[in-house]
């Protein structure tokens, strides 16, 4: 077994579970949102293959636990920002699967007008701000969304008591930035929590040959005097029972958290990815402990709120909806080009944008 | 002579130069075990070992800074970048040390660095994957920047480059990477920075490019009548770049069409156009043209084409100057 498998392996306790609390509904919307993500994922690598997705396309299959978990911990006005790998949390956050799809096809009934792709999910009335292309910009800009939840709660007064939650994976951590935002968040006692995906690889480099002292992320955190914990991010359950009281804290006290969620991705780092840096063995270790499959089973069995034939019918009415979800984007128009190349940079129309005006009012320039 | 495509002529010079000179290093994400994004650097750590084809974290500041510090040292080390829009967390390595450290240290201190940079469209990637920032750094004294179209010119290129004592950009153009094969000459030889290659001789109207766009102007000659007599100028190098080729070209035709990706205002077609009007003024039947990307942001790929100057927008521009 592998080091971060072992390690994660087992943490369930003696005390009652937070989680065990909770209605079976709930247990149940998470199974529903956790099957939604795997499904959408599936139809996006076969929606690559087919060359009807272009760029890039980072599947989030593996890691479903993180994002249901994490965010079923949050009110949705709790500010969300992402790394790339994002599908699966706007999923999660409430983003309609045929926004997304249609994103994922560079069609203008996407979340970013189709201008954008796999690593741009936006969705502002779900307060979710958006995928990062740059690996780890994003962590700054938690700080400053969580800066302007606690300002307009404290200063202004109209606000109430917000976390953010800004996600980033451990290829992330290495970057500078995320030591400026820590420090910046811990001295100005700022309500963002890092989630750290931590599945052992950045890119095609495993953990302990990219990060020092990788095995003790926390230490990262608490040297900069905050909250850090490590969180077993495979099991939903146990997500939840150590997540939500941590978000309930931060909420409380307004003050940064730094999670290292250890997860496991089941799909190469893209879709051009050969994988040589691991063994089938080791995707197949992870892949016995399924986040998804541990919590069907709980639900059936331990639970016993759930049926085979209601499984089969939950995964049936996913399938439907992530089908309607590609065949809504097949069938959109693409971004129409004299409306949509040249808009959304600045206010437009602005006088003197190469190419001039008439572009934006619909004229053909002479050299096109 | 061998034939390679743009990744295996510049994995053949890396691996050329690193037999040659042992204090060139190459560093980078994923540039190790996996050979790099685009497998430029595949099978070089197997060769040269992990000590000189060193995986780095994901820290592009700490990449620059350290090759900085390395070149500072003497070494050659050439770090790569995985695409252009990651060139932003180590823009203030290269900008503000890189390329200052011989000014500031009045010549004491060079940082002979070659900075391996993949840039530009037309492989279907998203913003930031897909820019050309070319005029941004060749706007900074004490850098040069090179960017060549073929798999010779980036051989020839990049030994100049690691030789140089100076800290070079090398801007790889991504749509050219397996797009042909050519004969690649075999042992050493150099290109110098700041020599432009006429691809084609002509006398009716100058088109200067440079990277990928230079087969999209090729593309528009294609189309053009057999009549009209074009002479291609690939800059090959943004900086020092080869004013005298392109002046006496210009001389010649009296017509100029500048094309490049990057977007149009403060590109450095305004560079080269600029320069004509103070060399060539009283040659010129008609103003200089650009065909460029706008200033917009790089879509995706549904309208990456739209953005990118293909070569119907160069042949209306080659038109609209010879009909002027
Ligand atoms: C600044 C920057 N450098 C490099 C990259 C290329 N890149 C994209 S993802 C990635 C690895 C990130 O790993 P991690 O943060 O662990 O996220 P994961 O892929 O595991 O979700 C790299 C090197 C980038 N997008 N941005
Ligand atoms: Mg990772």
């Amino acid at each position: 077994m592998t080091q971060l498998a072992s390690k994660v392996e087992s943490s369930k306790g003696s005390r009652p579970r937070l989680s065990d609390t909770l209605p079976d509904s709930t247990l149940l919307g998470w199974l529903h949102s956790m099957q939604l993500i795997r499904e959408f994922e599936t139809r996006c690598m076969q929606a690559y293959q087919g060359t009807k997705i272009g760029g890039f396309c980072h599947i989030y299959s593996g890691q479903e636990a993180c994002a249901v978990g994490t965010i079923g911990c949050t009110n949705n006005d709790d500010p969300v920002i992402l790394a790339y790998r994002d599908h699966g949390h706007a999923l999660a956050r409430g983003m309609s699967p045929r926004a997304c799809m249609a994103e994922m096809f560079g069609k203008a009934a996407g979340c970013a007008k189709g201008k954008g792709g796999s690593m741009h999910m936006f969705d502002k009335p779900n307060s979710l701000y958006g995928g990062h292309g740059i690996v780890g910009a994003q962590t700054p800009l938690g700080a400053g969304l969580a800066f302007a939840t606690r300002y307009e709660w404290e200063v202004l007064g109209t606000g109430t008591k917000k976390v953010t939650l800004c996600y980033l994976g451990d290829g992330a951590i290495d970057q500078g930035a995320f030591h400026e935002a820590l420090n910046l968040a811990s001295l100005y006692s700022l309500p963002v929590i890092y989630v750290i995906e931590n599945n052992g690889y950045s890119m095609g480099t495993a953990i302990h040959r990219h990060s020092a002292n990788s095995k003790r992320l926390t230490m990262r955190g608490e040297a900069y005097g905050i909250t850090s914990i490590e969180i077993d991010g495979f099991d939903i359950r146990n997500v939840y029972d150590q997540f939500k009281p941590l978000v309930d804290e931060c909420r409380d006290s307004q003050r940064p958290a730094f999670v290292d969620f250890k997860t496991y991705r089941y799909q190469g780092h893209s879709m051009s990815d050969p994988q040589k840096y691991r063994t089938k063995e080791e995707v197949d270790e992870w892949k016995q402990r399924d986040s998804i499959a541990a919590l069907v089973s709980h639900l059936l069995h331990d639970r016993r709120c759930l049926t085979e034939a209601q499984w089969k019918a939950m995964q049936d009415e996913i399938a439907e909806v992530v089908r309607d979800s590609v065949e809504f984007a097949e069938n959109a128009p693409v971004p129409e080009v004299g409306a949509e190349l040249y808009s959304d940079v600045l206010v437009n129309p602005q006088p003197n944008m190469s190419p001039a005006g008439e572009y934006i009012h619909g004229a053909k320039n002479p050299l096109l | 002579m061998p034939e390679m495509n743009l990744v295996q002529a510049i994995n053949h010079a890396l691996a050329f130069e690193m037999e040659r000179d042992d204090r060139v290093v190459v560093l980078g994400e994923d540039v190790g075990l996996n050979g790099g994004v685009f497998r430029v650097t595949e099978g070089l750590q197997a060769r040269f070992g992990a000590e000189r084809v060193v995986d780095t974290p994901l820290a592009e500041s700490g990449i620059m800074g350290s090759a900085i510090g390395l070149a500072m040292a003497g070494m050659r080390p050439v770090p790569e970048i995985q695409f252009e829009g990651f060139l932003g967390p180590a823009y203030d390595q290269l900008v503000n040390h890189a390329a200052r450290y011989r000014s500031r240290s009045r010549g004491a201190i060079t940082i002979p660095m070659t900075v391996r940079v993949p840039v530009g469209g037309g492989i279907h990637a998203p913003e930031l994957h897909s820019d050309s920032p070319e005029a941004i750094y060749a706007h900074h004294p004490g850098l040069k920047v090179v960017m060549p179209s073929t798999p010779s010119d980036a051989k020839g290129l990049l030994l100049a480059a690691i030789r140089d004592p100076d800290p070079v950009v090398y801007f790889e153009p991504k749509r050219v990477y397996r797009s042909f094969k050519e004969d690649v000459p075999e042992g050493d030889f150099e290109i110098e920075i700041g020599k432009a290659k006429v691809v084609s001789e002509g006398a009716d109207v100058t088109v200067v490019t440079w990277g990928a766009t230079v087969f999209q102007c090729l593309a528009a000659m294609d189309a053009m009548p057999e009549d009209v007599s074009v002479e291609l100028i690939d800059l090959r190098s943004i900086y020092p770049w080869d004013m005298d080729c392109v002046i006496e070209s210009v001389r010649k035709t009296g017509r100029c069409v500048v094309v490049h990706e990057a977007p149009k205002t403060c590109g450095f077609g305004a560079e080269v156009s600029s320069t004509i009007q103070e060399h060539c003024f009283l040659n010129l039947h008609a103003p200089v043209q650009r065909v460029t990307g706008f200033d917009t942001v790089m879509p995706y790929y549904k309208l990456e084409l739209e953005y990118l100057p293909e070569s119907p927008r160069i042949k209306g521009a080659v038109e609209q100057v010879l009909a002027y």
